[in-house]
């Protein structure tokens, strides 16, 4: 069976591609791009008006599945995923049980494939329990599927941890993905440390806490040959260090979320928990700083942090409720509106940090369009627009600090190994 | 005005409203039989996560001095420890026909949530590091009955300027101590700037918050500093488990450099009143002359409690609907 994309504007940065023609996908591969209107097929949906991209990859995602399925499940993550533009995810290990076992990787894995609109690939926790200390079986993640390491959400403290989590993961290849945070700067924190906690009176997490943590993990990547992918990105300090990092040649990519640039902490005030995340919401000189990073190309790729959390957890006391809140359902077009319509990024170049720079630091199926490869695509409609409401969230959260915003640019759908979902 | 949250959100005519309000009030804590039917037939929650003891008396008093039911939930025997969250036990306490709750909480922010989830008016008894809006008014009425009014009479109506009642343009406040951690100094720079004073913050920089120099304040580590010429001097009291928690070396040195003594004052004007929120740790943030006013050193501590009661009647008789006239 086959199926034609017809008459959309391809952009394929990892071929270089921007043109208006057909796309051709045979069996869940691409077979070719052709010139517009000469493709022929069994199914044909015409994208006259519409982008064509290689599928959006999400490489930092919290599906919550197993163990919180209240907030999430690997159903309702990847229906938002594909509602928002991805076609594939990649989840952190703290769920309960941890992802530091082969078993709970295979379980995704098969889940994922059974209820899944997007493909999830698993990251695997870097510690037992992700409890800090024990180094997890990576060997045997690995062969299971997980297609990175990481301690997200419980970040190693202890530098000789790090080190050793290093070492073992280098000598696979795997990419271990780092939260970066010396908590004994933040302990207790709960907002960024500035002006506006000060008027709050709420403990707060510096700056330093993040470039000191990012500073360390740098230093060990350097010595251990380890390929290091640094997560949200919030300061202006970690933009300067992956720079100079980068600089002196070591193996170390980052990533930021639309929420560290389009928003402060001033979101935070009257205690707004949905604008709760770690790392905080930081200042104007941060914003401009991660923009900055992301068109010079020193923050190599765009990912979210989706973080669900149900209703009731988020309606507590500040200090109290949980950090996170969502991201696969904003993100593409608070990416657009916010760095492509401002002239930060062209869309090939947005389109290159949402799919193409991710799959290649992780080594994932697609991010092309190139012959031969997984029909991962994303069809997007730039003149789509639309409100965040509760009611048009697929998450079954819905915690995020945009809701109200009117969006600009959105999925028409994605087509996830040839088969197509169209969000409702 | 439906809550009284912070006085950063308060207006000016609400602060002074509620001044004027709980000088009238005065009158009536001067009386030998002190209960009027005012509040007849409300009732008054006090829900303190924390404990306290001058502040939920004080409520517990204004409230029955105005004939309002006063009942305290004392969160360690209640629901709440078997985990029930703020905003449930507040839809409670308002199911259960309650006209005010009175809440103390040790979060931030705590008294605002409780207000979005509460439609009856909710009064912050202090959350967190965040605000202390009874407090901060409290103050403000002894500073102005001792530095405006110039005498202590407790029947003065509290206007000077009937156009512009509490003013305290050319005062100078210096509030010394941990300044971090306090919400004391918090409403207090609010209130008093709303109202034309000036006020210094002085405190070791480790007991500093970042940034406060965007307050509408003059930061300094100096106490001599903070002391000279000021009108009003407020010290904080200092949490013994600071010096724990590695933010001081002892407070043997704090004492040293930060402590408010005869000797400290010295620099600040002849007639400068000395005010602590309380509890007071004597010997360390303060020297028990000071607190007791020994040589001829004005101290006003006692006067604070005094005016707590009378702004806590104020708070309750403007948010309880006291003054709607629909009670008899």
């Amino acid at each position: 069976m086959n199926l034609i994309l017809k008459n959309g504007r391809i952009i394929d940065p990892s071929q270089n591609i921007d043109r208006i023609a057909d796309l051709i996908i045979e069996d869940g591969n691409v077979s070719g791009i052709v010139d517009a209107g000469t493709g022929v097929g069994d199914v044909v949906r015409d994208c006259t008006g519409l982008v064509v991209a290689p599928g959006l990859i999400d490489i930092h995602v919290h599906l919550r599945e197993p163990g919180f399925e209240y907030k999430e499940d690997i159903e309702s993550g990847t229906r938002a995923a594909a509602a928002g533009g991805f076609t594939a995810v990649c989840c952190m290990p703290n769920t309960n049980p941890s992802i530091d076992t082969a078993a709970v990787v295979r379980q995704i894995i098969e889940r994922a494939e059974q209820v899944g609109s997007a493909r999830v690939y698993p990251i695997g926790g870097l510690t037992r329990n992700m409890a800090g200390d024990q180094l997890s079986e990576i060997a045997d993640l690995i062969s299971a599927g997980a297609c990175a390491i990481s301690d997200d959400a419980f970040p190693i403290q202890n530098a000789e941890t790090m080190r050793r989590g290093m070492e073992y993961c280098a000598q696979f290849g795997v990419t271990l993905m780092t939260h970066n945070e010396d908590q004994a700067l933040t302990h207790g924190g709960a907002m960024n440390e500035g002006y506006n906690s000060t008027v709050m009176g709420v403990p707060g997490i510096p700056r330093v806490s993040e470039d000191i943590a990012v500073a360390r993990n740098i230093m060990l990547a350097k010595l251990t040959g380890s390929k290091l992918h640094l997560l949200h990105i919030s300061t202006a300090g970690t933009v300067e260090l992956l720079r100079r990092a980068k600089a002196d040649g070591i193996m170390v990519t980052g990533e930021s979320g639309p929420h560290y640039w389009a928003l402060t902490d001033d979101a935070t005030q009257g205690y707004n928990t949905n604008a709760k995340m770690n790392p905080p919401l930081r200042t104007p000189e941060d914003n401009e700083a991660i923009i900055a990073g992301l068109k010079d190309g020193t923050i190599d790729c765009i990912a979210t942090d989706h973080a669900p959390h149900a209703p009731y957890e988020k309606e507590q006391e500040f200090d109290r409720a949980p950090f996170g809140i969502l991201g696969l359902e904003t993100c593409f077009p608070m990416t657009y509106m916010r760095l492509v319509q401002t002239g930060v990024l062209t869309l090939n170049e947005a389109i290159n940090k949402m799919s193409c720079i991710p799959a290649k630091i992780l080594g994932l199926p697609g991010g092309t369009l190139a012959p031969g490869s997984v029909a991962d695509v994303t069809v997007l409609d730039l003149n789509k627009t639309w409100t965040v409401a509760p009611n048009n969230i697929n998450s079954k959260s819905k915690n995020t600090p945009f809701m109200g915003w009117e969006m600009v640019g959105g999925a028409a759908f994605t087509v996830v190994g040839g088969r197509i979902f169209t969000p409702d | 005005m439906k809550d009284l949250l912070g006085l950063q959100q308060t207006d000016i005519s609400d602060i002074r409203r509620i001044l004027e309000t709980a000088s009238n009030f005065k009158e009536i804590l001067a009386r030998p039989v002190k209960k009027v039917p005012t509040l007849r037939g409300r009732s008054m929650i006090t829900l303190f996560y924390e404990s306290s003891t001058r502040t939920r008396t004080s409520f517990e008093l204004a409230a029955k001095i105005m004939s309002a039911e006063a009942i305290n939930i004392a969160v360690a025997q209640s629901s709440i420890s078997k985990g029930e969250s703020l905003k449930d036990t507040l839809r409670t306490l308002q199911s259960l026909t309650a006209d005010c709750v009175v809440i103390r909480h040790p979060s931030s922010g705590a008294a605002e949530m409780a207000a979005e989830y509460a439609d009856i008016p909710i009064i912050n008894a202090g959350d967190g590091r965040h605000e202390h809006p009874t407090q901060g008014l409290l103050d403000i009425l002894t500073i102005w009955q001792h530095k405006v009014v110039g005498r202590e009479d407790e029947t003065y109506p509290g206007v000077i300027n009937p156009n512009r009642p509490f003013d305290l343009t050319g005062l100078t406040v210096a509030i010394i101590g941990d300044l971090a951690h306090s919400r004391v100094a918090r409403s207090n720079v609010w209130g008093l700037t709303k109202l034309g004073a000036k006020v210094r913050w002085c405190g070791p920089k480790t007991l500093v918050p970042v940034e406060c120099e965007r307050l509408p304040i003059t930061l300094t580590h100096s106490l001599e500093e903070a002391m000279t010429g000021a009108d009003v001097v407020m010290v904080l009291r200092l949490q013994l488990e600071r010096q724990e928690k590695g933010l001081l070396p002892s407070l043997r040195e704090y004492c040293k450099i930060w402590g408010v003594t005869p000797k400290s004052l010295q620099v600040a004007k002849p007639d400068v009143l000395v005010m602590h929120p309380g509890p007071m740790n004597r010997g360390i943030e303060i020297s028990a002359d000071v607190a007791d006013g020994v040589g001829g050193i004005r101290a006003a501590i006692e006067d604070q409690v005094t005016n707590g009661v009378a702004v806590r009647m104020a708070c309750l008789y403007l948010l309880m609907g006291g003054g709607s006239g629909d009670d008899e």
